[in-house]
């Protein structure tokens, strides 16, 4: 397993970049402005972003897909207006002058920052955008809001989530495309497929589709919709944010203040320092698949499952903390992602310190929805078998968005097996006023619950860090002396 | 609660406040860099370390292709790559005969672990000196084939009380157009121009851009790539403890050589070229004058000897014959002259234990050196 592919690689001189263009379009004095460089911004930020891939012309079409995913959702989702206003248009516009701009860069030296490889003919953009226009229109003429085209969209999306992580199918649809672009098949692998943040676009999108089918999402322009999926300074990271949120503060989007600038670049320079100083350097020595078979003496393989531990930590919150502080700068307030989860006394509140924006993503749109249907169900009467149900779907789930291995699944099960116990260890308690009778135990009671959570969330990454069970459980053998 | 303390901080800053705080960040980092400039620490930084006390010190030299799988890296700095080093642990017991081993990367022991190196073989001999001391072996070879670099790895090891110094070389170290091949030497740029003058080393100097001549070059941000290192070399110290791995060895890789080139030249030496003003033997003699009496042992190192195509033109891949028959000549010639402590030693491995180039050879390889190597030590 590639970890490459959940941790993230965004360099220092990308930062200060995005950063400086944050101040800027935070000081622009007109609110329409502003809304507009953002937009414009964020389109050509998703293809500056997106790696250079082997698949001929795939760094342009990614980002192009993304944009198309988008504005489709938009459209069918409920979130766009019965009729395309002129604001509308006039950003369906912007955005097709960028990505014809971007196209355009083919005729250019090479070596130009604005997109990683060198973009396809024109005649083929052509086609795609009017084969995309025309669809668009199709849809919204002969279905306009019905569920059945929302979920041939949803499946879709989803369909590019399996594609890009579970390498087996991931590979055959490499070899596919390699066929259509004349290149060997034979070298065929994952990195064809490396597309830029999809793993977070998916799932703005797929709320946005969800929320759409339940009448629950706001009416947002494209303008903003856009913007809202393809925010850059949260791209690559997270956090994801909902959808009414982000209109409410989009709409006002307030010029840079003192105080702002202050908080955002604080928050900046803390997120550097924990990915770039603390997680750069615990990676040195973090558990991995090259150092894990060669540790001799469990002290030093638990050393190193720390170091893990607090690597991923630094890494992920510290880009997170990037994110927020650019978003600060320009007069958003996303949604934090981290809060100090390893200091928490109990797995469910790990849970919701940890990655808050997706564990909420997947409270929101599966197991809330999936237990809500079990208790209708003739299972209904058990509600431990409701709760083990809804854990195992929603964590297992969880474990597979990272990558669809074994290993990220067992990942999911430790995690759901530890929340049902908990959540069986408290009702016991509850119902057998255990607490009461722990007596002086229950004030060193937050030391123990704090100890055990971070190693059993420690041990957990035993799974998530290694390729493969053979491999996780030599380490667990070790850990525990064997 | 700590958000909102934030927030009730963040509304009440104002312009003139971050200008005051980026006026004091300013200064503070001049300050800061000023002081560093003018205390020059990283010497005393480099001989900091984990080594020795947190984590056991290296058996040899820091070196390392790709850090992420060899747990190890190739750094600039001397006084970091000692310190790290096991024969900075203690001092010298009186009952120990410490021999140091200086060479390329044969000498430290490419594609083998560090308990299977030549000088681990040499100290599973449990050898005793004519004195009766126990004989302990040091490996300060270090890759990379320039004769001055090992001067300069000698001169440094001579902190250590050697008892005897082995120098193994070949050829390829020795023409002086490579004396500066070695990364080592044009990155440490002040101590390679010391060496030079000390000895007076025809090396064309102009190669070496003396980086540290600059005032920037001596600030933190200057330096940063040294401190860098420094820090990694010691987190790596962690997973050396933790396996006892220090080099990457792959499970399959190019073996050396056997059908040669027909190429009849030597590092731009045609065929009768190569004369005793080409080599470098004045960085030999000048070891000896810096050793001040500690004895060394040269060795003109095994090399691998091809039976394949074109081997009646060359012996291997670095060698064509004429060449290397005429350094032996000359090499011969001056240690009778001068009386060196020389062996010969180019011939006596069999051709299957070298490994992935001409000089590089398997533990066995360094098995059978080693034990032609304790006739001599034991004879000292």
């Amino acid at each position: 397993m590639d970890l490459s592919g959940v941790l993230i690689k965004m360099t220092l001189l990308h930062i200060f970049v995005f950063a400086l263009i944050a101040l800027i379009i935070a000081w622009i004095p007109s609110r329409t402005w502003r809304g507009w460089l953002l937009f414009g911004i964020s389109v050509m930020a998703v293809y500056n972003l997106q790696p250079e891939v082997p698949l001929r012309h795939f760094s342009f079409w990614f980002p192009t897909l993304t944009i198309i995913l988008t504005f489709l959702t938009w459209l069918i989702s409920g979130s766009g207006r019965a009729k395309f206003a002129p604001m509308d248009l006039r950003a369906f516009a912007l955005a097709v002058g960028i990505i014809v701009l971007l196209d355009a860069t083919r005729w250019l030296p090479a070596g130009l920052p604005l997109i990683a490889d060198r973009a396809p003919p024109p005649a083929s953009l052509a086609l795609v955008l009017l084969a995309i226009a025309l669809l668009g229109w199709f849809l919204k003429r002969r279905f306009g809001r019905q569920g059945i085209v929302s979920w041939i969209l949803i499946a879709v999306v989803v369909g590019f989530f399996i594609v890009l992580k579970w390498v087996p199918v991931g590979i055959e649809v490499s070899r596919i495309l390699r066929s259509l672009t004349g290149q060997s098949r034979e070298l065929a692998s994952m990195s064809d497929l490396s597309w830029i943040g999809y793993s977070y676009i998916a799932f703005r999108l797929l709320h946005a589709l969800r929320d759409g089918m339940t009448g629950r999402l706001p009416e947002i322009d494209f303008q903003a919709f856009l913007t809202y999926v393809l925010f850059f300074p949260a791209i690559i990271a997270g956090p994801i944010d909902r959808i009414e949120r982000f209109n409410r503060e989009y709409s006002e989007r307030p010029r840079i203040s003192a105080g702002r600038l202050y908080k955002g670049s604080a928050r900046i320079l803390k997120g550097c320092f924990k990915k770039f100083v603390l997680a750069d350097s615990l990676a040195l020595v973090a558990l991995n698949e090259i150092n894990a078979p060669l540790i001799h003496g469990a002290g030093w393989m638990w050393l190193l499952l720390y170091a893990f531990s607090f690597r991923l930590y630094f890494d992920f919150s510290g880009y997170t903390d990037v994110a927020i502080g650019m978003g600060v700068l320009m007069g958003f307030n996303l949604p934090e992602n981290f809060d100090q989860p390893y200091l928490k006394t109990d797995l469910a509140a790990f849970w919701n310190s940890w990655h808050i924006t997706l564990a909420q993503w997947f409270r929101a749109y599966i197991f809330n929805p999936l237990t809500r249907a079990l208790r209708r169900s003739e299972l209904g009467k058990n509600i431990w078998i409701i709760i083990l149900a809804g854990q195992l779907v929603t964590m297992i789930l969880i474990g597979l968005w990272h990558g669809v291995t074994i290993n990220f699944a067992l990942w999911g099960l430790w995690h759901a097996i530890g929340l049902f116990v908990h959540n069986r260890w408290v009702d016991f308690r509850r119902t057998r006023r255990l607490a009461l009778a722990l007596g002086s135990f229950s004030r060193i009671e937050p030391i123990i619950g704090g100890l055990l959570t971070f190693n059993f969330v420690s041990l957990g990454w035993v799974w998530f860090a290694l390729p493969t069970p053979e491999l996780s459980l030599l380490v667990f053998q070790r850990l525990f002396g064997a | 609660m700590e958000a909102e303390t934030v927030g009730k901080t963040a509304n009440s800053i104002t312009g003139r406040m971050i200008l005051r705080i980026l006026g004091k960040t300013l200064v503070l980092l001049v300050c800061i860099n000023l002081l560093y400039l003018l205390l020059n620490p990283l010497p005393w930084i480099g001989r900091l370390s984990i080594y020795n006390s947190i984590v056991p010190g290296r058996e040899r030299l820091p070196y390392g292709d790709d850090p992420s799988r060899s747990f190890n890296l190739s750094l600039t700095q001397m006084d970091a790559m000692f310190a790290s080093h096991i024969i900075s642990s203690t001092q010298e017991p009186a009952d120990e005969y410490r021999v140091l081993l200086i060479g390329d990367s044969a000498t430290w022991g490419y594609l083998l672990p560090p308990d299977q190196t030549l000088a681990e073989q040499l100290n599973s001999l449990q050898l005793t000196s004519r004195d009766g001391r126990k004989v302990h072996v040091f490996n300060l070879g270090y890759p990379t084939m320039s004769a001055t670099k090992d001067l300069m790895f000698l001169e440094r090891s001579l902190a250590y009380d050697p008892d005897l110094i082995i120098w193994l070389f070949t050829l390829e170290s020795m023409p002086w157009t490579k004396q500066l091949d070695s990364p080592i030497l044009t990155l440490n740029p002040e101590a390679t121009l010391d060496l030079m003058r000390a000895n007076d080393l025809p090396i064309p100097a102009s190669k070496l851009k003396a980086s540290q001549d600059n005032l920037w070059g001596q600030t933190i941000f200057g330096q940063k790539r040294e401190l860098a290192d420094w820090a990694r070399l010691q987190i790596y110290g962690l997973l050396w403890a933790a396996t006892s791995v220090d080099h990457e060895i792959p499970a399959t890789y190019n073996q050396r050589m056997e059908d040669l080139p027909a190429d009849p030249n030597f590092q731009g030496y045609g065929p009768g070229e190569l004369e005793e003003p080409d080599l470098a033997f004045d960085v030999l003699r000048a070891s000896l004058d810096a050793a001040n009496g500690v004895p060394i042992l040269f060795v003109n190192e095994p090399m691998f000897i091809s039976q394949g195509l074109n081997s009646d033109l060359r012996y291997n891949f670095y060698y064509p014959r004429w060449a290397y028959d005429r350094y032996r000549e000359l090499l011969a010639e001056n240690a009778q002259t001068a009386g060196w402590r020389f062996v010969d030693l180019w011939d006596m491995l069999p051709a299957s234990v070298f490994t992935d180039s001409a000089i590089h050879y398997s533990a066995e390889g360094a098995r059978l050196l080693a034990l032609d190597l304790a006739i001599y030590i034991s004879g000292q």
